[in-house]
C-alpha cells in the first residue's frame, strides 16, 4: 500500500484505466464477504450491488467521466434507513423491517454512484462498545478473532479492516465510530455535530450523534467526509454553515501546531497505549509543534452527563417500537393494546436496550428531572464552553482513542459500567460537539492496533485531516487483513 | 350552601396551514385512511421533524388576536406517552417556554377571561373501531394544533359558551382555522370544580376530555356542577379525575384517575432548534391582522345597522367581509345588511353554508341593487325577486337587474297617477281631511294598472303633489 494514495483513488484510477471492471471488483468483494467468518454483515445486497456495478461499467465503456466515489464498493452500518433494503439496527425488534425511504447519507452516496455491498452488523440499536449486544451475534476482530471489534459500529470497522468494503459509514453517539476504528486499526471520524445529515439514521441519542466515514487511510476519510458534509433541509440540526473542503488542503503546512494533552484522559490507559499515543504526539515536534500537558477535569464529567442525557433521549427514541406500525409484533395472547405493546417490547428488546430505557425514563421522571436531566444539560454547556476556551490555547488535543486495545468477548461480564468506560476518552467530543478523528498509531505486544484520537474545535475537520495526514505519511499502520487486497 | 362554578378550558384548534407541522404532507380532511401520510408523520424510525414556519406565524396571529404576549424565544419539547395513534410515542409540543404568554378574551359583559398561554403542537392519528378489528388512521398525525389554555375564570355555562364562540370567531377572523366543532377542528378539554360562594379555595378539579359541541359542553357543565354539589352536600369527597361526557345518557362518566402532568417526561426536542423571533416580525404580523369582529360590529352600528343585525353579520367572517365590500359607496348599508341576514340567509339555511357564504352574487352587484332601491329606480318586491333569481343561479344579478329595467313596460307614471287620483274623489277627500292611509286605495290602483312595476313610494309622492296642486288651483 502506497503511503500517498488512498484506497478510493486507487480504485478510481484502476476503474478509469480499465484495469478492472466495476463488476469484477464488486464480485471480488461479494465473494470475500461470503467467505468471511467475521459476521460483519447482517444483509448483503448482492443483486443491487451487481446492478449498480454494471451501470458504472457502462458509463466507463461509453467513455463518460465518473466521479471519485463512483463504482467504489462500500457498506453501511445497519441503522441507516435504506429503502427496500432490510434495516435491522442489530435488533430482533427490526429483524424484518424494510424502510420505505432512504437516509440522506445513503441518498448522497447512491447519487455519487457508490456500490452498496450490504448492511453492517452493529450493537443492538447502537447500544454497546463491543458489538456483543447485536441480535445477530458478535463480530470478530480481523486482527484477532478471539477479540471484539469494538462498537457499536463493529461490523463496519471490521469490514474495512478486512477488505470486505473499500469504506464504510458508521455512526457515533459516544464513540461508536472511533473506538471500533481504533480496535480494528483503521481511520474513523466523528464530525462536528450538525456537519452530516442525521435524516434516516435510526437514532440513539439525537443531540449527540453524527454519521462519519470509516476508511483505511486519512485521505479516503477526507474524500468521503467532503462528499457527505452538507446542509440537509430535512434535518434541522444540520448546520447551514459552509463546510470547508478538506481534501485539497490535506498536505498543507501544520507548522507551529499547538498540541494540548489532557493528562486525565491518559489515566487508566494501558501502558502500551499510553506510550504509543505519547510517542505519536511527539512526532509533531519536528514540525515545530509545541506540546503542553494539562489537567482538564471537565472531561471527567462527560461520561456521567452522557449517561443522563443519552439515556433520556434513548428512552423516548425507543418508544416508537411498540409493535403497532412496524417491526416485531407479539404473536401470542394479549388483553389490550397496552398489553400488546408491553409484551412486544419485552420480547423484542435486548437487555442493554431495556437497561437504558429504564434509566432514561428514570432521569426524566418528575422527582429526578431537575436534579439529573436539567443539571446534566447545564454541565454539558459548561463542558462545551470550557472546551471552546481550550481551543483558544491549542489547535488540537491528543488522547488515546481507547484506554485499551481490543478486548476479548464477555470482557465486561455483567458490569455495564465497565463496558461503558471503554468510551471514556471518546465521549468528550460528543458532549462538546467537536470533531474527533481516530487514526492507528501502532500495535501492542499482542499485535492489536492502537488508536490515537485527535480533537479540534468545531468546523475544523480540515485541520484534523491535515494533522493526521502528516502523521500517516510517515507512520502508516493500517493494513487490510484478508479480503480484497488492492495492490494495483 | 350556594356553590359557584369554576371552569377553565384547554382548547385545541387545528391550524389550516397548507402543510403539516413537521412534514410536507397536505393538511386536508376526508382522504382515504393512511393515504395522506409520509414516513415522517407515521414516525418511521430515523425520520426527523422540520418545523413548518407558516404554523408558527398562524399561532402568533392567534396569540396577538387574543391579546397575548409573544415570546421571542420558545422551545419545542417531547411529551412522552404510549398510545397507538401517537406515531413516535411522543408528541412534539411545548411546555416550559410556549410561543404565546398571557392574554385574554373579553366577553360582551366586559369580563375578561385570562389566557394562561398558547402553545404549538402536533395532532395525533385516529383510532377506528371496525367490525373486523381496531385500526389506526395517521392522516391527521402531524396536523398543526394550537392549544389555548385559559385560567379558571369562567363562572357560568353562558360564559363558557361565549368564551368558546369568541375563540372560534377569533380563529376565523385571523384566518388560521375554520374552527368547526363538528369536524373536530376545535376541541375542548374542560376543567371544572365548584366552591362555596364565599370561599377563595378552589375545589377538586375534574377534567372532561374531548368535548366537540357547544351544546354538549353546556350539558356536561350543568350535569357536572350538579353532581359535584350533590357529592359535597351529602358529605362526600371528590377525587381529581378525568371524565367523559356520555352523549346518549347526557351525563359524565369517570375515565381514569388524572396522572400528574409531569409524568409525561417532558424534555426539549433535540431534533429542533429553539424558535427565535424578531420583534419586528411580530410587529409586522400585528400590523397586518384583519379587523376583529368586535370593532367591525361597532363600525356597523355607527353606519346605522341595528345592533342585533350587526351581531349576526359579524358572526360569520365571510359574511362580514362580503358586507364590507358591498357597502363601499352604498346609499343604504342597513338595507344591504337586511337583505343579507334576511333573504340571503334564508336561501342558505345551514350554519356551515352561512360560514362558507359561497353565493352566486357579488358584493358589487348587491350594492348596485340597493342603490337602485334607494334611488327609487327599483321597488323592493322586484329587487327581492331579482336577488332570488340571482341566488338560484339564474344569472348574474347586475345583468338580471339591467334586463329587468330595460324590459319594464314604459308608462307615464304621472298620467296614470293623475287618472287614478281623479277616479277616487272620496279617497282624495279623506286624505285632505287628514287620513293619510286613504292614499293606499289610489296607490293600489296605480300598482294594478302598472302590474306592480311602479315604485309605490314614488307613486305616493306624485299622488300627493297632484292633490296639493289641485287644492291650490281650487283655492285660487
Amino acid at each position: 500500500m502506497s503511503k500517498n494514495k488512498g484506497l478510493i483513488r486507487k480504485i478510481h484510477d484502476a476503474l478509469v484505466a480499465k484495469k478492472v471492471s466495476c463488476l469484477e471488483l464488486t464480485s471480488w468483494y461479494l465473494r470475500e464477504i461470503e467467505k468471511s467468518d467475521l459476521n460483519a454483515f447482517i444483509t448483503v445486497t448482492k443483486e443491487q450491488a451487481l446492478e449498480s456495478a454494471k451501470k458504472v461499467d457502462e458509463k466507463i465503456n461509453k467513455g463518460e467521466k465518473i466521479g471519485l466515489l463512483e463504482g467504489v464498493p462500500m457498506s453501511l452500518k445497519d441503522n441507516f434507513s435504506t429503502k427496500g433494503i432490510l434495516t435491522t439496527c442489530g435488533s430482533k425488534m427490526l429483524e424484518n423491517y424494510v424502510p420505505i425511504y432512504n437516509a440522506t447519507v445513503y441518498e448522497i452516496l447512491k447519487n455519487q454512484g457508490c456500490v452498496l455491498l450490504g448492511k453492517n452488523n452493529q450493537d443492538q440499536f447502537a447500544m454497546g462498545s463491543s458489538n456483543e449486544t447485536s441480535y445477530f451475534g458478535p463480530v470478530k476482530n480481523p486482527h484477532d478473532k478471539t477479540k471484539v471489534p469494538g462498537g457499536s459500529s463493529g461490523g463496519a470497522c471490521a469490514s474495512v479492516a478486512s477488505g470486505l468494503a473499500a469504506f464504510a459509514i458508521g455512526h457515533d453517539t459516544g464513540g461508536s465510530i472511533r473506538q471500533p476504528a481504533a480496535f480494528c486499526g483503521i481511520v474513523g471520524l466523528k464530525p462536528t455535530y450538525g456537519a452530516i445529515s442525521r435524516y434516516g439514521i435510526i437514532p440513539l441519542a439525537s443531540s449527540l450523534e453524527q454519521a462519519g466515514p470509516l476508511t483505511l487511510t486519512v485521505e479516503d476519510n477526507s474524500i468521503v467526509y467532503d462528499c457527505l458534509a452538507a446542509h440537509d433541509p430535512k434535518d434541522e440540526t444540520s448546520s447551514k454553515i459552509e463546510r470547508k473542503k478538506t481534501f485539497n488542503s490535506l498536505d498543507d503546512s501544520i507548522e507551529g501546531l499547538k498540541i494540548g494533552i489532557p493528562t486525565n484522559c491518559f489515566e487508566g490507559s494501558d501502558k502500551e497505549v499510553y506510550d504509543a499515543v505519547e510517542k505519536a504526539a511527539k512526532f509533531y515536534e519536528k514540525f515545530g509543534a509545541k506540546i503542553t500537558y494539562f489537567a482538564f477535569p471537565e472531561f471527567d464529567l462527560s461520561m456521567p452527563v452522557y449517561c443522563v442525557l443519552g439515556r433520556a433521549e434513548t428512552a423516548s427514541n425507543m418508544a416508537c417500537f411498540d409493535g403497532i406500525r412496524y417491526g416485531y409484533k407479539y404473536k401470542g395472547e394479549y388483553s389490550d393494546v397496552n398489553d400488546l405493546m408491553a409484551k412486544t417490547r419485552s420480547k423484542a428488546l435486548g437487555d442493554e436496550v431495556k437497561r437504558r430505557i429504564i434509566l432514561g425514563s428514570y432521569v426524566l421522571n418528575t422527582g429526578y428531572h431537575d436534579a439529573l436531566y436539567k443539571k446534566s444539560l447545564g454541565v454539558k454547556k459548561l463542558i462545551t464552553d470550557k472546551v471552546a476556551e481550550k481551543f483558544e490555547e491549542f489547535d488540537i488535543l491528543i488522547t488515546p482513542t481507547s484506554p485499551t486495545t481490543a478486548f476479548g468477548f464477555n470482557y465486561a461480564g455483567d458490569d455495564p459500567v465497565k463496558m461503558q468506560l471503554a468510551d471514556i476518552c471518546v465521549v468528550n467530543a460528543n458532549i462538546a460537539e467537536i470533531p474527533a478523528l481516530s487514526i492507528p498509531c501502532g500495535y501492542d505486544s499482542n499485535n492489536l492496533p492502537i488508536g490515537m484520537q485527535i480533537m479540534s474545535k468545531c468546523w475544523s475537520e480540515d485541520l484534523l485531516f491535515r494533522v493526521a495526514y502528516k502523521y500517516e505519511k510517515e507512520n502508516f499502520f493500517a493494513k487490510i487483513i484478508g479480503g480484497v487486497q488492492f495492490e494495483i | 350552601m350556594k356553590y359557584n362554578l369554576v371552569c377553565g378550558f384547554e382548547t385545541h384548534i387545528e391550524l389550516s396551514t397548507k402543510e403539516k407541522l413537521f412534514c410536507p404532507c397536505k393538511v386536508k380532511f376526508g382522504s382515504e385512511p393512511n393515504s395522506n401520510c409520509c414516513p415522517i408523520c407515521i414516525g418511521a424510525p430515523g425520520t426527523l421533524p422540520a418545523l413548518n414556519r407558516e404554523a408558527v406565524i398562524y399561532a402568533i396571529k392567534m396569540g396577538l388576536a387574543l391579546n397575548c404576549k409573544i415570546n421571542l424565544f420558545s422551545k419545542m419539547e417531547r411529551k412522552c406517552y404510549f398510545y397507538p395513534d401517537l406515531a413516535k410515542a411522543y408528541q412534539i409540543s411545548q411546555n416550559d417556554l410556549p410561543l404565546c404568554g398571557p392574554g385574554f378574551v373579553e366577553l360582551d359583559s366586559g369580563k375578561k377571561i385570562r389566557i394562561h398561554h398558547i402553545h404549538i403542537e402536533e395532532d395525533a392519528g385516529k383510532i377506528k373501531n371496525e367490525s373486523d378489528g381496531i385500526y389506526v388512521d395517521y392522516n391527521r398525525s402531524g396536523v398543526p394544533l394550537i392549544e389555548i389554555v385559559s385560567e379558571p375564570d369562567i363562572s357560568s355555562i353562558e360564559e363558557a359558551q361565549e368564551y368558546i364562540e369568541k375563540l372560534q370567531l377569533t380563529a376565523r377572523y385571523v384566518r388560521v382555522s375554520d374552527a368547526r366543532m363538528q369536524e373536530g377542528s376545535i376541541r375542548c378539554d374542560v376543567n371544572i370544580s365548584v366552591k362555596p360562594e364565599n370561599s377563595d379555595k378552589l375545589g377538586t378539579r375534574i377534567e372532561i376530555k374531548n368535548m366537540n359541541s357547544i351544546s354538549f359542553i353546556a350539558k356536561a357543565l350543568k350535569y357536572e356542577y350538579e353532581r359535584q354539589v350533590d357529592v359535597l352536600e351529602s358529605g362526600g369527597q371528590l377525587i381529581q379525575e378525568t371524565r367523559r361526557f356520555n352523549e346518549q345518557k347526557n351525563c359524565t362518566e369517570g375515565m381514569r384517575e388524572k396522572e400528574d402532568a409531569s409524568d409525561y417526561g417532558y424534555f426539549p426536542e433535540p431534533n429542533l432548534p429553539s424558535i427565535c423571533l424578531e420583534q419586528e416580525k411580530v410587529d409586522e404580523i400585528k400590523k397586518n391582522l384583519p379587523e376583529m369582529y368586535y370593532s367591525r360590529k361597532k363600525r356597523y352600528i355607527s353606519l346605522g345597522v341595528p345592533e342585533k343585525t350587526a351581531s349576526l353579520l359579524v358572526k360569520y367572517v365571510n359574511v362580514s367581509d362580503f358586507f364590507d365590500s358591498a357597502i363601499k359607496n352604498c346609499k343604504s348599508p342597513e338595507r344591504v345588511a337586511n337583505l343579507i341576514i334576511g333573504q340571503i340567509f334564508s336561501f342558505l339555511g345551514s350554519e356551515t353554508e352561512k360560514e362558507e357564504f359561497k353565493i352566486s352574487v357579488s358584493p358589487q352587484d348587491l350594492n348596485y341593487l340597493v342603490n337602485l332601491i334607494a334611488d327609487n329606480k327599483l321597488n323592493m318586491a322586484s329587487a327581492k325577486n331579482l336577488l332570488s333569481s340571482a341566488l338560484e343561479g339564474k344569472g348574474n344579478l347586475k345583468d338580471l337587474i339591467d334586463k329587468f329595467i330595460s324590459e319594464s313596460p314604459k308608462f307615464d307614471l304621472k298620467a296614470i297617477c293623475s287618472d287614478c287620483t281623479e277616479a277616487c274623489p272620496e279617497a282624495v277627500q279623506d286624505y285632505l281631511n287628514g287620513k293619510e292611509k286613504a292614499l293606499q286605495a289610489i296607490i293600489g290602483k296605480v300598482m294594478a294598472k302598472t302590474r306592480g312595476s311602479a315604485n309605490a313610494a314614488e307613486a305616493k309622492n306624485i299622488i300627493i303633489s297632484i292633490i296639493n296642486e289641485k287644492k291650490d288651483v281650487e283655492k285660487n
